[in-house]
């Protein structure tokens, strides 16, 4: 679907035709992000490129969950990177969620994903308004450096709606799910 | 819809999201995120957030070899561990902390049972049975006690909770769960500080016992 953004075609791609052309653009796309991202948390460069490597290879592995009525391409490898970071730093098993059952609809929704995709554009444009000392607080919080207390004193970390759109494509995976048993 | 009597409160699923909560709580909120849609979509949402700051922050170039390696690693065969599921009441996050093995029940008298999963100086967690109708010893808390229902439901001075609801309690809390008749109460619990008493025979049983 041309409407879609780059990122979510080539993550569309490489889950439902293991295309290495697109896991190659959304390498080049987020490699670098992600080690910038990684370093300003603290890590050395060496360190962040491990887990780039991971990550990548996890995106590689796990497409098939991958949803994009549910999650835009950069939300997803966030948690993914978070996850694999976390594990690193403390060198314990970090407990994640179940799945949510089922594979992502091989048919995505179209409305749903350019919904989600519109929330993320909103959420760009939300953070990028941000006076520079506030971004960097929220970054903080986003790269794990803040507490829970810290994190419930910030109360302007920018949701926005896009927690109500999040509902509504939950509601409707389990209608579908309802629809299966 | 419905309408959720107790809201999980949206920084602690941020705190979660972001990987800023100590082991024990995580396992508390990933168990909850298992059985709570709004949970989920709270923690989505962070993830949205944390996605964003990610891919609109500026980028580092990576070395020459990185993409080939990885490239070159994509056909290799992984060696992963499977990931626990839910058996019976216990969410899959909960059997990966007990290595998928049956929950080691001691009895706390009054027909309560624990399971210790975790403990250290951090705190702990914990699975509690409560019989229907039984009440959990008036108490207080020295840090904060996370409690998330598996199974039945409980009610105590702050309302009545479900399974999938979580009550947080902090040190202004005194209170005294009772499990609602019907089935027994399975919770998880989680604390950062080891939990005061209010009884002194219950005070004897939290040395003998860990609480
Ligand atoms: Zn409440
Ligand atoms: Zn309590």
């Amino acid at each position: 679907d041309p409407e879609f953004s780059a990122q979510t075609v080539w993550m569309l791609a490489v889950r439902d035709r293991r295309d290495r052309a697109a896991f190659e653009a959304l390498f080049d796309d987020f490699a670098p992000r992600l080690k910038g991202f990684m370093m300003r948390g603290g890590m050395g460069a060496a360190q962040a490129e491990e887990i780039v490597q991971e990550v990548m290879l996890t995106v590689w592995r796990k497409a098939s969950m991958y949803d994009p009525a549910r999650a835009q391409v950069a939300a997803w490898i966030y948690q993914i990177a978070r996850n694999r970071q976390i594990d690193v730093i403390r060198k314990e098993r970090r407990p994640v969620p179940e799945d949510i059952g089922g594979f992502p609809d091989p048919e995505p929704d179209g409305g749903q994903v350019l919904a989600v995709e519109q929330e993320a554009g909103a959420l760009k444009e939300a953070l990028a308004r941000l006076k520079p000392a506030q971004r960097e607080v929220i970054e903080k919080a986003y790269m794990g450096e803040l507490t829970h207390q810290e994190i419930s004193d910030q109360t302007g970390l920018p949701l926005g709606t896009i927690k109500s759109r999040i509902r509504l494509g939950l509601e409707r995976l389990r209608h579908e799910l309802k629809d299966m048993r | 819809m419905t309408a959720i009597a107790h809201p999980t409160p949206d920084a602690l699923l941020a705190a979660y999201a972001t990987g800023s909560l100590p082991q024990h709580y995580a396992l508390v909120m990933a168990t909850q995120v298992s059985l709570s849609d709004d949970a989920r979509a709270t923690y989505e949402a962070h993830q949205a957030v944390g996605g964003s700051l990610m891919a609109n922050g500026r980028g580092e170039a990576v070395s020459d070899g990185l993409k080939q390696n990885v490239l070159a690693l994509l056909d290799a065969p992984v060696h992963e561990k499977p990931r626990q599921v839910r058996k019976g009441p216990l969410p899959g996050p909960v059997m990966e902390a007990l290595n998928g093995a049956e929950p080691r029940w001691s009895p706390l008298g009054m027909g309560i049972r624990q399971c210790i999963i975790g403990a250290d100086r951090h705190g702990s967690v914990r699975l509690l049975s409560i019989p229907p109708g039984q009440a959990v010893p008036d108490h207080g808390h020295n840090g904060m006690e996370l409690t998330l229902v598996l199974q039945g439901s409980f009610s105590d001075e702050t309302g009545r909770y479900g399974v999938g609801d979580l009550e947080i309690a902090d040190a202004d809390l005194e209170h005294t769960p009772i499990a609602d008749p019907g089935e027994t109460c399975i919770c998880l619990a989680a604390t950062d500080a080891p939990l005061r008493f209010s009884a002194l025979l219950p005070r004897l049983l939290q040395r003998v016992f860990r609480i």
